[in-house]
C-alpha cells in the first residue's frame, strides 16, 4: 500500500464516493445497495490498513492545510481514534445489510436519500476519529450533527420535524455556545489546538480556569447525552431503525464520548485531569445521568425509548472512564465504545427487526413473540449481557475496567452507582427476553400467527453483531492493546 | 493605464453611467456590466499592486496633496474596494432576469445608470484620501440608491425610499458638518494631513464635537442600533437585485468609513482613550446583536428577516472595532468580506424565490425544497455561513471575533457573540423547516430560478464555502489591513 496519508485520505472519502453512488444508482435500488455494501467493505479494509500501522506504533498522518493562520486542516491516526474508526466502519456495511431488508421491509420511502446521507454520516464519523486537531475535529463533529439531520427527520411528519427541531437545538446550542468557547479559549492560552500526548494546557493557566473550561468541555459535548442536555437523543428515536441503530448506538453517540475521552487524554492529559477540581464532580454528574438513565428507561414500555435511556445511561460510563482520570479509567471507557457499540446495535437491530415482523413497538405487546422469532429475541438475550455486563458477553471486560478504575481513584461510591445501575439494567433489558419467551401471549391475540422471522439480510445482520458480541469477551485484545498503547505513549 | 489605474477605477464607471440612460434596456445592462467587470478587474490589479508595492498614493490632476484630492491605496481600502466590484460583478448577470421581471421596460435603462452611479460612488468612498471627496461620493452612492430603491414593485417601496431618504440625509449632514468643523480648525482635508495636524488641535473643544457629529452621521449609514431604522423597510421592498447589492456593500462601505475615521484620521489614542469610544460602541453592538436577531426571529417576510439579521452582523463588525485591537478589527474587517459573500448570497436566493413564487413570505415558501431545489439549498447553504459553522465563512468571522474578545478576557462578551449565532440558527431553521417539511401548494406551478440567476447565487455560496476552508489569504489580508489602520499611515 501507497503511503499513509493517502490510505487515510482514501478511508475518508471512500464513504462520500459510495454516497456518490447512491445518488447514480438511485433508480436501481439492487445495484445502489450492492455498491454501498461494496464500499462499505472497502473502507473497513482500509482501516484495518491503518490499525496494522497503528499497532506497530506509526501514526500516520495527513495534513491538508491551513484554514487560519495557526490552524490546519489535518488528520492523525492514533490508538483511541483507531477504535472509534473500527466500530464505526465495521458496522456501516453491517448496519447496510440490516437497513436491506428492514427498509424494503417496512416499505419506507425516500430510500435513496437514506442511504446517501448514511454513508455521507460515516465520512463525518471517520473524519472525527481520525482529526489531529481540535479544529478539524470540530469541523467533522457540527458534519455529522447537519448530515445525520436528514435521517433524523426522515418521515417529514409534524413529530419528525418537532424531534428535528429538539436534536439541531440542543446538539448546535451545546457545541455552539459551550465548546466552540473552550476550543477558542484553549488556542487563546495554549497557543495551539492539536492533540498532543500528554495534553497541551498544563500550565497555560490558573486550576481554576482550566476547570472551568473542562466543564465547558464535557457538557459542551451534546452528542454525550451527558444529563441535562441528553433531550435529543430519545427525540432522535423517531428515525427508522437502523438511523437509530448506527447513527444513535454507534456513530453519532460515540462521536460525542470519543470527543470527551480524547479532549481528557490529549488536551488536558491524564496527569493535569487529575488535578482539577471539577474533574471529580464531572464524575459524579456523569453516575448522576447512569442513575438516573437506567431509571427512566425502566418506566418506559417503547422499547426504543427504553433502548435510548439506557444508551444514555451507559455514555456516561465512558465520560465517567474519563473523568476518573485513572490508566484504567480510560482504558476501561475506551474498550466501553466499542463493547457498548457492538451490544447497543445488537438490541437496536433486534427491536427494528420485531417491528418490521410484528409491528409490535410495546414490550407489553410482546409477550410470547419470543418462540416465533427465535434468533431475534435470543440475538437481544446476548446484546442485553453485554451491557449490563455479563459473561460470556464483551462488556464485562470494559465494566471490569470501569470498576478498577473508580478504585484507583479511590472513589468507592462510585463504583458503588456502577453495581446499582448493572442491577437495574439486569432488570430493564432482560424483562423483554424473558417476557417473549416465557410468558404466554396475551388471550385471543391473533396478531401473532403468521409471524415469521425477520427479513433475511436483516437476520443474518443482527446474527453477526450478535456473535462479535460474544467473540469480544473472548477474544478482547483488539481493544484493550489499542487502549493500553493510548494510556503508555 | 497602470500609473492611472486608482482614477481609472471610479471614473469609468462614472463616465459609463450617463451611457447607460442614454441606450435601451438590454443595452444598458451590457453597459453596466461592462462598468462592473472593469472595476473588479481594476481593484484585483490594484490589491496585486499595494500587496507588491505599498500603498499608492495617486495626485488627481496631478494636483499635489494637501491641495488636491489625493486617492489613497492601502490594503484596508482596496479590501472594500475589491468586495464592493466583486458583489457588483456578480449582481450583475443576476439582475439581467431578475430586473425585468421586477421593473418596467421604460425604466430599466435608468436602472441600470442608477446602479453604475452607486457602485461609482461607493468605489469612490473606498479608494479616496480626502474627506470631502469622501461626502460626495457618498452622497452620489446615495441618492442613487434611494432611486434603485424607490422602484421596487410594492408601493411600499416608495415610503421605504422616502425614510431612507430623509435618514440618510440626515447622516449625510452630519457627516458634512464633522468634515466642516475639521476644516476650520486644521484647514485640510486630506485624510493624511488631518492625521498629521489634528492632535495639535485636539485639546480645542471642536474636535471632540467633530468627532461626534461624524461618529452619529457614519454609524446613521452603517445601520448601527438604534440608528437602523430606514434599513429594514428599504431591504424588503426594493427590486432584489438591489437588495442583494446594497445589503452586501453600502453598509461595508460605511463600516470601512467609520475604521478609517477613528483609526486614521483621529488616530486610536484619540478615539479610544480621549473620547472612549468602546463605551458607546460595544453596548449598542452587543444590543443590535441580541435584540435585532431576537427581532429577525419573529419577520413572517423572509426578506425582512434577513434585513433584520443584517443589522445583527453589522453590530458584529462593530463589535469587532470597539475593541480597539489588532485582532478586534482584524475580525471586523474579516467579517466585511465574509458577511457580504454569504448575505449576498441569501439575498439572491430570496431573489430567486421572488422571480419564481412572487412573493418571499414565509407561508408561501412550502414545499420550495422539492420544487426549487438548487435556490434552497443555496439559502440553506448561505444560512449555514451565517449561523457559523466550520467550513463556512461565517465561521471564521466567529472564530476571530471570540477570540479577541478573550484576549480583552470579556468572556460574556464571547458568549453573546456565540448566542447571536445560535438565534441566526432559530431564524434560518424556521425558513428550512417551512421549506423542506411542508408539501408545495399542488395549485400553482412554481419552477425553478433561471440560470442566469442560479449561478450568481451559486457561486457566492461556493464563496462562502472557500473561503471558510481556506481562510488564509482573507485573515492575512485583514491582519495586515488592521495593522496598517492601527499602526497609522505608513
Amino acid at each position: 500500500m501507497s503511503s499513509p496519508g493517502l490510505v487515510i485520505a482514501f478511508t475518508l472519502l471512500l464513504p462520500v464516493f459510495g454516497a456518490l453512488l447512491v445518488l447514480v444508482f438511485g433508480s436501481k435500488p439492487n445495484v445502489r445497495e450492492a455498491a454501498t455494501l461494496l464500499v462499505g467493505a472497502l473502507t473497513f479494509w482500509h482501516v484495518r490498513e491503518l490499525l496494522h500501522l497503528v499497532q506497530e506504533g506509526a501514526r500516520p498522518r495527513l495534513d491538508l492545510f491551513e484554514v487560519v493562520p495557526g490552524v490546519q486542516l489535518a488528520f492523525e491516526v492514533e490508538p483511541l481514534g483507531m477504535v472509534f474508526a473500527l466500530v464505526a466502519s465495521f458496522l456501516w456495511p453491517v448496519t447496510t445489510l440490516y437497513a436491506i431488508g428492514y427498509m424494503r421491509g417496512h416499505h419506507e420511502e425516500n430510500q435513496t436519500r437514506f442511504f446517501f446521507f448514511f454513508a455521507i454520516a460515516i465520512a463525518g464519523a471517520l473524519g472525527v476519529a481520525f482529526s489531529a486537531n481540535l479544529f478539524t475535529l470540530f469541523l467533522f463533529y457540527e458534519f455529522l450533527t447537519f448530515c445525520t439531520f436528514p435521517l433524523v427527520t426522515h418521515h417529514q411528519t409534524e413529530e419528525a420535524k418537532r424531534s428535528g427541531r429538539i436534536y439541531l437545538g440542543i446538539l448546535l446550542g451545546t457545541s455552539v455556545g459551550l465548546q466552540l468557547l473552550a476550543i477558542i479559549w484553549t488556542w487563546q492560552l495554549a497557543g495551539t489546538v492539536d492533540f498532543r500526548v500528554g495534553g497541551i494546557l498544563a500550565g497555560t493557566a490558573s486550576a481554576g480556569v482550566l476547570g472551568a473550561i473542562l466543564v465547558l468541555y464535557v457538557y459542551g459535548v451534546g452528542k454525550a447525552a451527558l444529563m441535562p442536555f441528553h433531550r435529543w437523543l430519545p427525540a432522535a428515536m423517531v428515525a427508522p431503525t437502523p438511523v437509530s441503530a448506527l447513527l444513535h448506538a454507534v456513530a453519532v453517540v460515540k462521536a460525542g464520548v470519543f470527543t470527551v475521552m480524547k479532549i481528557a487524554v490529549y488536551v488536558f492529559g491524564i496527569d493535569l485531569l487529575g488535578t482539577l477540581a471539577t474533574t471529580p464532580w464531572l464524575a459524579w454528574a456523569a453516575a448522576t445521568t447512569i442513575i438516573l438513565g437506567s431509571l427512566v428507561a425502566f418506566t418506559k414500555d417503547n422499547l426504543k425509548a427504553r433502548l435510548a435511556y439506557s444508551t444514555i445511561s451507559q455514555l456516561s460510563y465512558i465520560v465517567l472512564g474519563a473523568m476518573l482520570a485513572t490508566e484504567m479509567g480510560i482504558i476501561g471507557g475506551g474498550m466501553h465504545i466499542a463493547m457498548h457499540a457492538f451490544g447497543k446495535i445488537t438490541l437496536f437491530f433486534a427491536a427494528g427487526a420485531i417491528m418490521v415482523a410484528a409491528h409490535e413497538k410495546k414490550i407489553s405487546g410482546m409477550h410470547g413473540l419470543g418462540r416465533t422469532m427465535p434468533v431475534t429475541f435470543g440475538a437481544f438475550f446476548v446484546g442485553s449481557l453485554s451491557i449490563i455486563g455479563l459473561p460470556p458477553a464483551g462488556g464485562s471486560w470494559s465494566k471490569w475496567f470501569l470498576g478498577m478504575g473508580t478504585l484507583e481513584a479511590g472513589q468507592i461510591g462510585l463504583l458503588a452507582v456502577l453495581m446499582v445501575s448493572s442491577l437495574l439494567g439486569l432488570y430493564y433489558l432482560l424483562e423483554v427476553p424473558v417476557k417473549a419467551f416465557f410468558f404466554k401471549p396475551p388471550e385471543g391475540a391473533h396478531h401473532h400467527e403468521g409471524i415469521k422471522e425477520a427479513p433475511l439480510p436483516s437476520l443474518i445482520a443482527i446474527c453477526i453483531t450478535a456473535a462479535a458480541t460474544v467473540g469480544f469477551f473472548f477474544w478482547p485484545d483488539v481493544w484493550y492493546d489499542l487502549m493500553v498503547m493510548v494510556v503508555n505513549q | 493605464m497602470r500609473e492611472n489605474l486608482p482614477a481609472l477605477l471610479v471614473v469609468v464607471p462614472l463616465l459609463l453611467a450617463p451611457v447607460a440612460a442614454l441606450v435601451g434596456r438590454k443595452a444598458a445592462w451590457a453597459v453596466a456590466a461592462a462598468a462592473c467587470w472593469w472595476s473588479l478587474y481594476a481593484s484585483i490589479a490594484l490589491l496585486q499592486r499595494v500587496r507588491a508595492e505599498g500603498t499608492i498614493s495617486y495626485e488627481m490632476g496631478g494636483w499635489a496633496p494637501p491641495y488636491g484630492i489625493e486617492y489613497r491605496i492601502d490594503l484596508a481600502n482596496i479590501f472594500v474596494a475589491i468586495i464592493v466590484a466583486l458583489i457588483g460583478a456578480v449582481t450583475i448577470p443576476y439582475a439581467r432576469k431578475s430586473i425585468a421581471k421586477e421593473i418596467s421596460d421604460d425604466r430599466g435603462a435608468l436602472f441600470y445608470a442608477a446602479f453604475i452611479l452607486c457602485l461609482t460612488g461607493l468605489l469612490g468612498i473606498a479608494v479616496t484620501g480626502d474627506v470631502f471627496n469622501v461626502f460626495v461620493f457618498l452622497e452620489i452612492s446615495s441618492l442613487s440608491a434611494y432611486s434603485m430603491i424607490a422602484l421596487g414593485e410594492d408601493r411600499r417601496a416608495l415610503t421605504a425610499a422616502f425614510h431612507y431618504l430623509i435618514m440618510g440625509s440626515v447622516g449625510a449632514s452630519f457627516i458634512v458638518i464633522g468634515i466642516g468643523l475639521m476644516y476650520v480648525m486644521t484647514g485640510t482635508l486630506n485624510m493624511a494631513d488631518l492625521a498629521v495636524r489634528l492632535p495639535e488641535v485636539a485639546d480645542n473643544r471642536t474636535i471632540p464635537v467633530a468627532f461626534t457629529f461624524l461618529t452619529v452621521g457614519i454609524t446613521l449609514k452603517l445601520a448601527l442600533f438604534p440608528l437602523h431604522l430606514w434599513l429594514p423597510n428599504a431591504y424588503t421592498y426594493a427590486p432584489s437585485a438591489v437588495t442583494a447589492f446594497i445589503a452586501s456593500t453600502a453598509t461595508k462601505v460605511a463600516v470601512y468609513l467609520l475604521l478609517r475615521f477613528f483609526f486614521t484620521v483621529f488616530g486610536e489614542t484619540f478615539s479610544f482613550e480621549v473620547m472612549e469610544l468602546d463605551r458607546v460602541l460595544m453596548p449598542l453592538s452587543i444590543v443590535a446583536i441580541l435584540a435585532m436577531s431576537l427581532v429577525a426571529i419573529y419577520q413572517a417576510n423572509v426578506k425582512r428577516l434577513l434585513a433584520f439579521s443584517s443589522v445583527a452582523q453589522i453590530g458584529y463588525m462593530v463589535l469587532g472595532i470597539s475593541f480597539g485591537s489588532v485582532l478586534g478589527v482584524t475580525a471586523g474587517i474579516i467579517h466585511l468580506f465574509n458577511h457580504a459573500l454569504m448575505k449576498g448570497a441569501l439575498f439572491m436566493a430570496m431573489g430567486c424565490v421572488m422571480y419564481s413564487v412572487g412573493s418571499v413570505r414565509i407561508e408561501k415558501m412550502a414545499g420550495l425544497g422539492k420544487v426549487m431545489p438548487w435556490t434552497m439549498a443555496a439559502f440553506v447553504g448561505g444560512g449555514l455561513s451565517l449561523i457559523g459553522v466550520p467550513a463556512t465563512v461565517g465561521f471564521v468571522s466567529k472564530w476571530y471575533l471570540v477570540q479577541a474578545a478573550l484576549e480583552r478576557g470579556l468572556w460574556p462578551v464571547a458568549g453573546v457573540v456565540l448566542i447571536g449565532s445560535l438565534m441566526a440558527a432559530i431564524y434560518i431553521w424556521k425558513v428550512v423547516e417551512v421549506a423542506y417539511f411542508q408539501s408545495p401548494d399542488p395549485d400553482y406551478e412554481i419552477r425553478e430560478a433561471p440560470l442566469s440567476m442560479l449561478i450568481p447565487t451559486w457561486i457566492l455560496v461556493a464563496a462562502s464555502f472557500y473561503f471558510g476552508i481556506d481562510a488564509s489569504l482573507t485573515a492575512s489580508v485583514a491582519t495586515q489591513a488592521a495593522e496598517t489602520l492601527i499602526g497609522g499611515l505608513p
